[in-house]
Protein backbone atom coordinates (compact mmCIF):
# COMPACT_ATOMS: atom_id res chain seq x y z
CA UNK A 1 0.00 0.00 0.00
CA UNK A 2 2.80 2.65 1.19
CA UNK A 3 4.68 1.69 -2.42
CA UNK A 4 1.53 2.37 -4.00
CA UNK A 5 0.61 6.23 -2.19
CA UNK A 6 4.44 6.65 -2.77
CA UNK A 7 3.73 6.51 -6.16
CA UNK A 8 2.48 10.19 -6.08
CA UNK A 9 5.83 11.44 -4.98
CA UNK A 10 6.86 13.35 -2.05
CA UNK A 11 4.58 13.14 1.74
CA UNK A 12 2.35 16.03 1.80
CA UNK A 13 2.85 15.62 5.78
CA UNK A 14 6.13 14.00 7.42
CA UNK A 15 7.10 13.26 11.14
CA UNK A 16 10.05 12.28 12.31
CA UNK A 17 11.34 11.50 15.99
CA UNK A 18 8.23 13.76 17.55
CA UNK A 19 8.08 14.44 21.10
CA UNK A 20 5.92 16.36 23.34
CA UNK A 21 5.04 16.05 27.15
CA UNK A 22 2.88 18.73 29.12
CA UNK A 23 4.70 19.41 32.16
CA UNK A 24 5.70 15.78 33.41
CA UNK A 25 2.88 13.94 31.54
CA UNK A 26 4.80 12.75 28.22
CA UNK A 27 2.13 12.46 25.55
CA UNK A 28 4.32 11.55 22.78
CA UNK A 29 7.00 9.32 22.17
CA UNK A 30 9.18 9.00 19.00
CA UNK A 31 6.23 9.60 16.48
CA UNK A 32 6.96 8.41 12.86
CA UNK A 33 4.40 8.89 9.58
CA UNK A 34 4.02 9.53 6.62
CA UNK A 35 1.24 10.95 4.64
CA UNK A 36 0.78 10.95 0.72
CA UNK A 37 -1.01 13.22 -1.29
CA UNK A 38 -4.32 12.15 -1.95
CA UNK A 39 -4.29 9.78 0.84
CA UNK A 40 -6.79 9.32 3.53
CA UNK A 41 -4.72 8.71 6.83
CA UNK A 42 -7.03 7.12 10.19
CA UNK A 43 -5.38 7.67 13.32
CA UNK A 44 -6.89 5.07 16.01
CA UNK A 45 -6.01 5.48 19.35
CA UNK A 46 -7.74 5.78 23.21
CA UNK A 47 -9.10 9.24 24.34
CA UNK A 48 -6.11 11.02 26.22
CA UNK A 49 -4.25 8.90 24.04
CA UNK A 50 -2.44 12.34 22.49
CA UNK A 51 -4.02 12.15 19.15
CA UNK A 52 -5.38 15.96 19.11
CA UNK A 53 -1.89 17.12 20.65
CA UNK A 54 -0.83 15.67 17.42
CA UNK A 55 -2.94 17.19 14.41
CA UNK A 56 -2.75 20.96 16.42
CA UNK A 57 1.39 20.60 16.19
CA UNK A 58 0.63 19.79 12.66
CA UNK A 59 -1.44 22.99 12.40
CA UNK A 60 1.46 25.31 14.06
CA UNK A 61 -1.33 25.53 17.07
CA UNK A 62 1.50 23.45 19.36
CA UNK A 63 5.21 23.29 19.53
CA UNK A 64 6.71 20.09 19.57
CA UNK A 65 9.65 19.37 22.06
CA UNK A 66 11.68 17.38 19.68
CA UNK A 67 11.91 15.83 16.37
CA UNK A 68 11.05 17.04 12.27
CA UNK A 69 7.40 18.19 11.64
CA UNK A 70 7.00 19.11 8.30
CA UNK A 71 4.23 20.14 6.12
CA UNK A 72 3.85 20.68 2.48
CA UNK A 73 7.54 20.47 2.49
CA UNK A 74 7.83 22.86 5.53
CA UNK A 75 9.62 22.68 8.59
CA UNK A 76 5.88 23.99 11.06
CA UNK A 77 7.39 24.46 14.21
CA UNK A 78 10.17 26.93 12.24
CA UNK A 79 7.62 28.91 11.03
CA UNK A 80 6.40 32.31 12.59
CA UNK A 81 4.05 35.47 11.26
CA UNK A 82 3.24 35.59 7.73
CA UNK A 83 4.96 32.34 6.90
CA UNK A 84 2.60 30.17 8.94
CA UNK A 85 -0.82 32.06 8.01
CA UNK A 86 0.41 31.15 4.61
CA UNK A 87 1.42 27.65 5.15
CA UNK A 88 -2.05 27.44 7.71
CA UNK A 89 -4.49 28.51 4.33
CA UNK A 90 -3.34 25.61 2.73
CA UNK A 91 -4.85 23.24 6.01
CA UNK A 92 -8.13 22.73 6.91
CA UNK A 93 -8.82 22.11 10.45
CA UNK A 94 -12.44 20.38 11.43
CA UNK A 95 -12.72 20.86 15.41
CA UNK A 96 -14.18 17.69 17.65
CA UNK A 97 -17.10 20.57 18.73
CA UNK A 98 -16.88 22.28 15.35
CA UNK A 99 -15.89 25.67 17.15
CA UNK A 100 -18.11 27.69 15.31
CA UNK A 101 -18.51 31.53 16.16
CA UNK A 102 -21.23 31.45 18.39
CA UNK A 103 -21.58 35.38 17.91
CA UNK A 104 -21.62 34.85 14.31
CA UNK A 105 -24.57 33.74 12.02
CA UNK A 106 -23.40 30.49 9.56
CA UNK A 107 -22.76 33.09 6.51
CA UNK A 108 -20.65 35.62 8.60
CA UNK A 109 -18.90 32.26 9.96
CA UNK A 110 -18.16 31.31 6.26
CA UNK A 111 -17.66 34.75 5.07
CA UNK A 112 -15.27 35.33 8.19
CA UNK A 113 -11.93 33.31 6.81
CA UNK A 114 -12.43 34.91 3.74
CA UNK A 115 -12.89 38.58 4.49
CA UNK A 116 -9.89 38.19 7.04
CA UNK A 117 -7.41 36.76 4.24
CA UNK A 118 -8.87 37.77 0.85
CA UNK A 119 -9.47 41.21 1.67
CA UNK A 120 -9.73 42.41 -1.78
CA UNK A 121 -12.83 39.70 -2.76
CA UNK A 122 -15.71 41.74 -3.98
CA UNK A 123 -19.04 40.79 -2.54
CA UNK A 124 -20.40 38.78 -4.78
CA UNK A 125 -17.38 36.58 -4.95
CA UNK A 126 -17.89 35.96 -1.39
CA UNK A 127 -21.36 35.55 -1.78
CA UNK A 128 -20.38 32.69 -4.42
CA UNK A 129 -17.57 30.70 -2.36
CA UNK A 130 -20.33 30.39 0.35
CA UNK A 131 -23.37 28.96 -1.61
CA UNK A 132 -20.48 26.80 -2.96
CA UNK A 133 -19.51 25.36 0.16
CA UNK A 134 -22.45 25.24 1.67
CA UNK A 135 -23.58 23.39 -1.01
CA UNK A 136 -20.73 21.23 -0.83
CA UNK A 137 -21.95 19.97 2.52
CA UNK A 138 -25.39 19.89 2.09
CA UNK A 139 -26.83 23.08 4.03
CA UNK A 140 -27.25 25.38 1.71
CA UNK A 141 -31.26 26.59 3.42
CA UNK A 142 -29.38 27.31 6.50
CA UNK A 143 -27.55 29.47 5.52
CA UNK A 144 -28.75 32.65 8.26
CA UNK A 145 -29.25 30.47 11.15
CA UNK A 146 -27.14 31.17 14.10
CA UNK A 147 -24.41 28.49 14.97
CA UNK A 148 -27.30 27.45 18.03
CA UNK A 149 -30.23 26.40 16.27
CA UNK A 150 -28.15 23.36 14.76
CA UNK A 151 -27.94 19.94 15.36
CA UNK A 152 -24.64 17.93 16.38
CA UNK A 153 -24.24 17.05 12.65
CA UNK A 154 -25.11 20.19 10.97
CA UNK A 155 -22.59 21.97 12.94
CA UNK A 156 -20.07 19.14 12.25
CA UNK A 157 -20.92 20.40 8.38
CA UNK A 158 -20.62 24.08 8.83
CA UNK A 159 -17.28 23.28 11.06
CA UNK A 160 -15.84 21.44 7.19
CA UNK A 161 -17.71 24.07 5.03
CA UNK A 162 -15.40 26.94 7.28
CA UNK A 163 -12.47 25.18 6.25
CA UNK A 164 -13.27 24.33 2.96
CA UNK A 165 -13.86 27.71 1.59
CA UNK A 166 -10.06 28.44 1.66
CA UNK A 167 -9.50 25.48 -0.81
CA UNK A 168 -6.99 23.89 1.65
CA UNK A 169 -4.67 20.56 0.52
CA UNK A 170 -4.62 18.54 3.43
CA UNK A 171 -7.80 18.88 6.24
CA UNK A 172 -6.84 17.38 9.72
CA UNK A 173 -10.52 16.15 10.98
CA UNK A 174 -10.66 15.40 15.13
CA UNK A 175 -12.87 13.04 15.96
CA UNK A 176 -15.34 14.27 13.33
CA UNK A 177 -18.11 11.80 14.06
CA UNK A 178 -17.57 11.75 18.10
CA UNK A 179 -21.02 12.75 19.84
CA UNK A 180 -23.06 11.80 16.90
CA UNK A 181 -25.50 9.14 16.00
CA UNK A 182 -24.94 6.39 13.43
CA UNK A 183 -26.97 8.04 10.53
CA UNK A 184 -25.38 11.05 10.91
CA UNK A 185 -22.20 9.32 11.55
CA UNK A 186 -22.28 7.79 8.14
CA UNK A 187 -23.61 11.04 6.63
CA UNK A 188 -20.66 12.97 8.14
CA UNK A 189 -17.51 9.64 6.89
CA UNK A 190 -19.07 9.97 3.26
CA UNK A 191 -18.74 13.68 3.19
CA UNK A 192 -15.04 13.21 4.45
CA UNK A 193 -14.94 10.93 1.46
CA UNK A 194 -16.57 13.40 -1.10
CA UNK A 195 -14.43 16.43 0.39
CA UNK A 196 -11.30 14.06 -1.07
CA UNK A 197 -12.80 13.24 -4.74
CA UNK A 198 -14.16 17.32 -5.10
CA UNK A 199 -11.38 19.14 -3.78
CA UNK A 200 -8.30 17.04 -4.12
CA UNK A 201 -7.05 17.01 -0.16
CA UNK A 202 -4.93 14.72 1.99
CA UNK A 203 -6.34 14.22 5.08
CA UNK A 204 -5.79 13.01 8.42
CA UNK A 205 -8.89 11.65 10.40
CA UNK A 206 -8.17 11.01 14.67
CA UNK A 207 -10.86 9.35 15.88
CA UNK A 208 -11.56 6.19 18.17
CA UNK A 209 -14.82 5.54 16.06
CA UNK A 210 -13.38 2.00 14.05
CA UNK A 211 -16.46 2.62 11.35
CA UNK A 212 -15.38 6.19 10.97
CA UNK A 213 -12.12 4.61 10.00
CA UNK A 214 -13.46 1.37 7.95
CA UNK A 215 -15.06 4.02 5.62
CA UNK A 216 -12.52 6.72 5.46
CA UNK A 217 -9.24 5.28 5.79
CA UNK A 218 -6.58 4.40 3.16
CA UNK A 219 -4.07 3.62 5.89
CA UNK A 220 -4.66 3.63 9.58
CA UNK A 221 -2.15 4.15 12.48
CA UNK A 222 -2.59 2.81 15.72
CA UNK A 223 -1.36 5.07 18.68
CA UNK A 224 -0.85 3.33 21.94
CA UNK A 225 1.40 4.50 25.12
CA UNK A 226 2.17 7.63 23.17
CA UNK A 227 3.61 5.60 19.87
CA UNK A 228 2.63 4.27 16.66
CA UNK A 229 2.32 0.42 17.34
CA UNK A 230 0.89 -0.13 14.29
CA UNK A 231 0.62 1.67 10.58
CA UNK A 232 -1.26 -0.03 7.24
CA UNK A 233 -4.04 -0.81 6.41
CA UNK A 234 -7.32 -1.35 8.32
CA UNK A 235 -7.10 -5.49 7.87
CA UNK A 236 -3.42 -4.85 8.48
CA UNK A 237 -3.23 -3.12 11.43
CA UNK A 238 -6.28 -5.80 13.25
CA UNK A 239 -4.35 -8.39 12.12
CA UNK A 240 -1.91 -7.70 14.86
CA UNK A 241 -1.57 -10.18 17.75
CA UNK A 242 -1.37 -6.54 20.49
CA UNK A 243 -3.55 -7.02 23.08
CA UNK A 244 -4.94 -3.37 23.56
CA UNK A 245 -5.41 -3.42 19.69
CA UNK A 246 -7.51 -6.57 19.66
CA UNK A 247 -9.61 -5.07 22.57
CA UNK A 248 -9.86 -2.10 20.52
CA UNK A 249 -11.14 -3.83 17.62
CA UNK A 250 -13.63 -6.43 19.84
CA UNK A 251 -15.14 -3.37 21.76
CA UNK A 252 -15.98 -1.65 18.09
CA UNK A 253 -17.28 -4.76 16.16
CA UNK A 254 -18.66 -7.40 19.06
CA UNK A 255 -17.37 -10.58 17.73
CA UNK A 256 -20.34 -13.12 17.97
CA UNK B 1 1.92 7.84 28.87
CA UNK B 2 4.60 8.61 31.87
CA UNK B 3 4.80 10.87 34.31
CA UNK B 4 8.36 12.47 35.62
CA UNK B 5 9.03 14.52 38.74
CA UNK B 6 8.95 17.59 38.29
CA UNK B 7 11.46 19.90 40.49
CA UNK B 8 10.66 23.33 41.50
CA UNK B 9 12.92 26.81 41.90
CA UNK B 10 11.43 27.86 45.05
CA UNK B 11 7.73 26.00 45.39
CA UNK B 12 4.99 25.70 42.90
CA UNK B 13 3.20 28.48 44.30
CA UNK B 14 6.14 30.87 44.35
CA UNK B 15 7.28 29.74 41.00
CA UNK B 16 3.63 29.77 39.21
CA UNK B 17 3.65 33.41 40.74
CA UNK B 18 6.73 34.57 38.83
CA UNK B 19 5.18 32.94 35.84
CA UNK B 20 1.97 34.26 35.75
CA UNK B 21 3.50 38.21 36.14
CA UNK B 22 5.52 37.11 32.96
CA UNK B 23 2.87 35.79 31.56
CA UNK B 24 0.76 39.06 32.51
CA UNK B 25 3.83 41.46 31.42
CA UNK B 26 4.04 39.52 28.26
CA UNK B 27 0.55 39.65 27.02
CA UNK B 28 0.64 43.61 28.01
CA UNK B 29 3.91 43.95 25.99
CA UNK B 30 1.79 42.33 22.81
CA UNK B 31 -0.72 44.11 22.68
CA UNK B 32 1.32 47.48 22.47
CA UNK B 33 3.10 45.39 19.34
CA UNK B 34 0.00 44.00 17.84
CA UNK B 35 -2.48 47.68 18.30
CA UNK B 36 0.31 50.01 15.97
CA UNK B 37 0.82 47.37 13.04
CA UNK B 38 -2.47 47.23 10.43
CA UNK B 39 -4.25 45.43 9.44
CA UNK B 40 -6.70 47.48 11.73
CA UNK B 41 -10.03 46.46 12.40
CA UNK B 42 -12.01 49.44 12.61
CA UNK B 43 -15.14 47.99 12.16
CA UNK B 44 -14.89 45.38 15.48
CA UNK B 45 -13.66 48.50 17.28
CA UNK B 46 -16.30 50.86 16.11
CA UNK B 47 -18.54 47.20 17.47
CA UNK B 48 -17.22 47.17 20.33
CA UNK B 49 -17.27 50.72 21.74
CA UNK B 50 -21.02 50.33 20.81
CA UNK B 51 -21.35 47.10 22.81
CA UNK B 52 -19.03 48.67 26.06
CA UNK B 53 -20.80 52.48 25.55
CA UNK B 54 -24.18 52.17 24.63
CA UNK B 55 -24.79 49.13 26.80
CA UNK B 56 -23.38 50.47 29.51
CA UNK B 57 -25.35 53.71 29.54
CA UNK B 58 -28.56 52.95 31.05
CA UNK B 59 -26.47 51.91 34.34
CA UNK B 60 -24.21 54.65 34.08
CA UNK B 61 -26.89 57.22 34.23
CA UNK B 62 -29.16 55.53 37.07
CA UNK B 63 -25.82 55.29 39.18
CA UNK B 64 -24.21 58.38 38.33
CA UNK B 65 -27.66 60.05 39.09
CA UNK B 66 -28.18 58.78 42.34
CA UNK B 67 -24.52 59.38 43.60
CA UNK B 68 -25.59 62.75 42.72
CA UNK B 69 -28.70 63.22 44.62
CA UNK B 70 -26.92 61.03 47.57
CA UNK B 71 -23.78 62.52 47.79
CA UNK B 72 -25.73 66.24 47.59
CA UNK B 73 -28.16 65.15 50.68
CA UNK B 74 -25.23 63.97 52.85
CA UNK B 75 -23.26 66.72 52.75
CA UNK B 76 -25.96 69.63 52.90
CA UNK B 77 -26.57 68.94 56.91
CA UNK B 78 -22.91 69.28 57.53
CA UNK B 79 -22.42 72.95 55.65
CA UNK B 80 -25.96 74.06 56.63
CA UNK B 81 -24.21 73.63 60.38
CA UNK B 82 -21.57 76.34 59.18
CA UNK B 83 -24.31 78.27 57.26
CA UNK B 84 -22.62 77.71 54.05
CA UNK B 85 -24.45 75.24 51.58
CA UNK B 86 -23.81 78.13 48.75
CA UNK B 87 -20.84 76.37 48.73
CA UNK B 88 -22.62 72.84 47.96
CA UNK B 89 -22.06 73.02 44.30
CA UNK B 90 -19.01 73.73 43.88
CA UNK B 91 -18.09 71.15 46.95
CA UNK B 92 -20.24 68.57 44.88
CA UNK B 93 -18.11 69.26 41.77
CA UNK B 94 -14.84 69.12 43.14
CA UNK B 95 -16.05 65.88 44.31
CA UNK B 96 -17.73 64.52 41.65
CA UNK B 97 -14.82 65.60 38.69
CA UNK B 98 -12.11 64.72 40.75
CA UNK B 99 -13.25 61.47 42.24
CA UNK B 100 -16.98 59.91 41.93
CA UNK B 101 -17.16 60.09 38.20
CA UNK B 102 -14.51 58.32 36.89
CA UNK B 103 -14.58 56.14 39.33
CA UNK B 104 -17.91 55.63 39.72
CA UNK B 105 -17.90 54.62 35.81
CA UNK B 106 -14.82 52.08 36.55
CA UNK B 107 -16.67 50.34 39.13
CA UNK B 108 -19.56 49.88 36.75
CA UNK B 109 -17.49 49.11 33.84
CA UNK B 110 -15.57 46.42 35.51
CA UNK B 111 -18.57 44.73 37.07
CA UNK B 112 -20.34 44.88 33.44
CA UNK B 113 -17.46 45.24 30.61
CA UNK B 114 -14.66 43.61 32.57
CA UNK B 115 -16.98 40.30 33.09
CA UNK B 116 -18.03 39.85 30.07
CA UNK B 117 -15.28 40.58 28.17
CA UNK B 118 -14.14 37.72 30.77
CA UNK B 119 -16.88 35.39 29.91
CA UNK B 120 -16.71 35.40 25.99
CA UNK B 121 -13.30 35.50 25.76
CA UNK B 122 -13.29 32.68 27.89
CA UNK B 123 -15.76 30.30 26.35
CA UNK B 124 -13.99 30.98 23.10
CA UNK B 125 -11.11 29.68 24.25
CA UNK B 126 -12.40 26.50 26.32
CA UNK B 127 -15.19 25.86 22.70
CA UNK B 128 -11.67 26.38 20.68
CA UNK B 129 -12.78 29.56 18.94
CA UNK B 130 -9.35 30.84 19.51
CA UNK B 131 -7.72 28.01 17.89
CA UNK B 132 -10.10 27.90 14.97
CA UNK B 133 -9.09 31.71 14.22
CA UNK B 134 -5.70 30.47 14.32
CA UNK B 135 -5.81 28.13 12.23
CA UNK B 136 -7.72 29.85 9.46
CA UNK B 137 -4.34 32.41 9.85
CA UNK B 138 -6.91 34.54 11.62
CA UNK B 139 -4.55 36.42 13.96
CA UNK B 140 -7.09 36.39 17.50
CA UNK B 141 -5.09 38.59 19.70
CA UNK B 142 -5.67 41.07 17.35
CA UNK B 143 -8.75 40.94 16.64
CA UNK B 144 -10.01 39.75 19.80
CA UNK B 145 -7.88 41.52 22.34
CA UNK B 146 -6.58 44.87 20.97
CA UNK B 147 -10.27 45.75 19.86
CA UNK B 148 -11.25 45.52 23.04
CA UNK B 149 -8.56 47.48 25.11
CA UNK B 150 -9.01 49.95 22.52
CA UNK B 151 -12.66 50.17 22.78
CA UNK B 152 -12.34 50.22 26.37
CA UNK B 153 -10.10 52.56 26.50
CA UNK B 154 -11.84 55.10 24.67
CA UNK B 155 -15.11 54.49 26.03
CA UNK B 156 -14.60 54.43 29.65
CA UNK B 157 -13.36 58.47 29.39
CA UNK B 158 -16.46 59.61 27.48
CA UNK B 159 -18.70 56.99 30.15
CA UNK B 160 -16.61 59.07 32.50
CA UNK B 161 -17.47 62.48 31.53
CA UNK B 162 -21.10 62.04 31.23
CA UNK B 163 -21.39 60.32 34.71
CA UNK B 164 -19.99 63.30 35.41
CA UNK B 165 -22.76 65.36 33.61
CA UNK B 166 -25.54 63.50 34.91
CA UNK B 167 -24.61 63.27 38.96
CA UNK B 168 -23.97 67.06 38.93
CA UNK B 169 -27.39 67.17 37.34
CA UNK B 170 -28.54 65.16 40.25
CA UNK B 171 -26.81 67.17 42.14
CA UNK B 172 -28.38 70.28 40.63
CA UNK B 173 -32.64 68.43 41.67
CA UNK B 174 -31.17 67.93 44.97
CA UNK B 175 -29.81 71.91 45.34
CA UNK B 176 -33.04 72.79 43.77
CA UNK B 177 -35.42 71.27 45.70
CA UNK B 178 -34.44 73.18 48.86
CA UNK B 179 -32.92 76.35 47.37
CA UNK B 180 -34.22 78.78 44.47
CA UNK B 181 -30.89 77.82 42.37
CA UNK B 182 -30.93 78.49 38.72
CA UNK B 183 -29.15 75.50 36.68
CA UNK B 184 -27.10 78.07 35.04
CA UNK B 185 -26.17 79.99 38.35
CA UNK B 186 -25.29 76.33 39.98
CA UNK B 187 -23.03 75.19 37.33
CA UNK B 188 -21.29 78.74 37.47
CA UNK B 189 -20.50 78.32 41.14
CA UNK B 190 -19.52 74.53 40.36
CA UNK B 191 -17.08 75.13 37.77
CA UNK B 192 -15.66 78.19 39.33
CA UNK B 193 -13.47 75.78 41.40
CA UNK B 194 -12.68 73.33 39.23
CA UNK B 195 -9.33 73.71 36.71
CA UNK B 196 -8.36 72.05 33.58
CA UNK B 197 -5.90 69.91 36.24
CA UNK B 198 -9.01 68.15 37.63
CA UNK B 199 -10.71 67.66 34.39
CA UNK B 200 -7.19 66.39 33.03
CA UNK B 201 -6.67 64.06 35.65
CA UNK B 202 -9.69 62.72 35.65
CA UNK B 203 -9.96 62.28 31.98
CA UNK B 204 -6.36 60.38 32.70
CA UNK B 205 -7.53 58.11 35.44
CA UNK B 206 -10.55 57.10 32.86
CA UNK B 207 -8.08 56.16 30.04
CA UNK B 208 -5.96 54.61 32.46
CA UNK B 209 -9.17 52.51 34.33
CA UNK B 210 -10.71 51.40 30.93
CA UNK B 211 -7.75 50.12 29.57
CA UNK B 212 -6.77 48.14 33.03
CA UNK B 213 -10.44 46.30 32.69
CA UNK B 214 -10.12 45.90 28.95
CA UNK B 215 -6.59 44.26 29.70
CA UNK B 216 -7.62 42.11 32.36
CA UNK B 217 -10.83 41.23 30.98
CA UNK B 218 -8.80 39.93 27.97
CA UNK B 219 -6.27 38.70 30.00
CA UNK B 220 -8.29 36.23 32.02
CA UNK B 221 -10.37 35.25 29.18
CA UNK B 222 -7.37 34.62 27.06
CA UNK B 223 -5.78 32.51 29.07
CA UNK B 224 -8.73 30.15 30.66
CA UNK B 225 -8.46 27.19 31.02
CA UNK B 226 -10.24 24.32 32.58
CA UNK B 227 -13.70 23.88 30.89
CA UNK B 228 -16.89 26.13 31.66
CA UNK B 229 -15.85 26.27 35.54
CA UNK B 230 -12.55 28.17 34.02
CA UNK B 231 -15.08 30.47 31.85
CA UNK B 232 -16.91 31.92 35.26
CA UNK B 233 -13.37 31.74 36.94
CA UNK B 234 -11.91 34.28 34.09
CA UNK B 235 -15.10 36.56 34.60
CA UNK B 236 -14.60 36.40 38.32
CA UNK B 237 -10.63 36.92 38.47
CA UNK B 238 -11.24 40.04 35.37
CA UNK B 239 -14.15 41.64 37.82
CA UNK B 240 -11.86 41.38 40.99
CA UNK B 241 -8.43 41.82 39.53
CA UNK B 242 -9.70 44.99 37.73
CA UNK B 243 -11.79 46.60 40.77
CA UNK B 244 -8.48 46.44 42.67
CA UNK B 245 -6.23 47.57 40.42
CA UNK B 246 -8.54 50.62 39.72
CA UNK B 247 -8.38 51.52 43.20
CA UNK B 248 -4.53 51.25 43.33
CA UNK B 249 -4.34 53.29 40.14
CA UNK B 250 -7.22 55.79 41.43
CA UNK B 251 -4.63 56.36 44.43
CA UNK B 252 -1.47 56.62 42.22
CA UNK B 253 -2.96 59.49 40.04
CA UNK B 254 -4.45 61.30 42.65
CA UNK B 255 -1.48 61.58 44.26
CA UNK B 256 0.48 62.75 41.23
CA UNK B 257 -2.18 64.95 40.49
CA UNK B 258 -2.13 66.49 44.21
CA UNK B 259 2.10 66.82 43.34
CA UNK B 260 1.65 68.62 40.53
CA UNK B 261 -1.13 71.14 42.11
CA UNK B 262 0.74 71.96 44.93
CA UNK B 263 4.22 72.44 43.96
Amino acid sequence: MEEQLQQNGEPVIEIRGLYKSFGDLHILKDINLDVFKGENMVVLGRSGAGKSVLIKILAGLLPPDQGVVKVLGQHVDQLKGKELDALRLRIGFSFQNSALYDSMSVRQNLEFPLKMNLRKLSKPDINNAVEEVLDAVGLLDKMDRMPSDLSGGQRKRIGIARTLILKPEIMLYDEPTSGLDPITSEEINDLINEVREKYNTSSIIITHDLTCAKMTNDRVAMLLEGQFVKVGTFEEVFESDNAQVKSFYNYNFIQQ
Amino acid sequence: MNRTPRKYVFSKGVDQYFIDVHKAYKFVGRFFREAFKAPFHWREIINQCFEIGLKSLPLITLTGFVTGIVFTMQSRPSLAEFGATSWLPSLISIAIVRALASLVTALICAGKVGSSIGAELGSMRVTEQIDAMEVSAINPFKYLVTTRVIACTVTVPILGLYCGFVALMGSYFSVHAKEATSLVSFFNNGFSTITFLDIFSSLLKSTVFGFTIGMIGCYKGYNAVQGTVGVGRAANQAVVLAMFLVFIEEVVIVQMANWIRYY
